[in-house]
């Protein structure tokens, strides 16, 4: 399969990005410009962390309007699978790919640190290879997910929360939520399950030195999910 | 013509910003109960009307300058 990794001025996770598809995965990489109209023929789509066009105006506010993101729009709308993180999972919010929006932590102050999580649904092709919880890091000022109340009792009712921010062990509690986010949530699908927002950074856990490389695990799930047709 | 677009955190939204802002306030002595930040935006619009330079403004706040899932948005007079 061909792993797409979208570029925008300003992104800078990109690069951990490639690293993870061709160095981690040994896959085909696809670098996708902003401006491009097509996705290159990418069979998942990664939209990285950063701060693309400086956070100007709001997080993701103005890359949402990029040409690529009409390729990006159909490719979600025909099943395609497309992964924002960080940055990336505030451009889909904003974009309205994904539910709710992505606004200051409730603390106001940019978190940089590992965050444990506890994976709500192991049945997708992004987590069917994930054990009960597992560790990303955060670096974010702007990852509380908020949504009007109807909106996020259908996101909760329909199981469209994928990650937790929990305790080591696995606990979801208040106090192992870094930045107040609805009910501590990390991060969340659409309702076709397809496209993916995630605020932690499992590419920087992909490798052992850098983290016990569970991160790693996520995308490998893709991979294994692709490769038997179940995505 | 000017056309001035006020965006303001919603409130049922926790605005952390806002409540810092009415801490620091208090904390200098003033009876300041509440806060919400947000932005101002100061639009140059070419129409051919105030009326439509106002409309487009509107326009505007609800395709980019606002996120309406979070913020109010407002045209001042």
């Amino acid at each position: 399969m061909k792993w797409g990794v979208v570029t925008f001025p300003g992104s800078n996770c990109d690069q951990d990005a490639f690293r993870v598809v061709e160095e981690g995965l040994g896959e085909t990489l696809v670098r996708i410009w902003h401006k491009d109209a097509d996705l290159g023929g990418a069979d998942v789509v990664i939209v990285p962390g950063g701060f693309s066009f400086g956070d100007y105006l709001r997080c993701g506010a103005i890359a949402r309007f990029a040409p690529v993101m009409e390729a990006i729009r159909t490719h979600a709308a025909r099943g395609g699978l497309v992964m924002g993180i960080c940055n990336g999972f505030q451009i889909l919010c904003e974009a309205g790919l994904l539910p709710g929006a992505l606004v200051r932590n409730a603390g106001l102050r940019f978190i940089c640190e590992d965050a444990a999580l506890r994976v709500e649904r192991r049945d997708l092709p992004w987590t069917r290879g994930l054990p009960e919880t597992f560790v990303a890091p955060i670096a974010h000022a702007e990852g509380r997910w908020v949504a009007a109340p109807p909106v996020v009792e259908r996101v909760e009712g329909e199981g469209q929360v994928v990650f937790r921010y929990a305790r080591r062990d696995g606990v979801v509690a208040e106090d192992a939520n870094p930045n107040g986010s609805t009910h501590g949530i990390a991060g969340l699908v659409n309702e076709g399950g397809n496209v993916l927002g995630m605020m932690p950074h499992p590419e920087r856990n992909a490798e052992r030195g850098f983290g016990d490389g569970s991160g790693l695990l996520l995308f490998q799930s893709v991979l294994a999910s692709f490769a038997g047709g179940r995505t | 013509m000017l056309v001035r677009v006020l965006v303001l955190p919603r409130r049922a939204v926790l605005d952390p910003q806002g409540r810092a802002v009415a801490q620091g306030l208090v904390h200098l002595g003033f009876p300041v109960r509440d806060a919400r930040v947000g932005r101002v935006v100061d639009l140059e619009i070419d129409a051919p009307t105030a009326e439509e330079a106002r409309s487009l403004a509107g326009r505007m706040c609800e395709v980019l300058l606002a996120n309406e899932v979070v913020e109010d948005w407002e045209v001042l007079p």
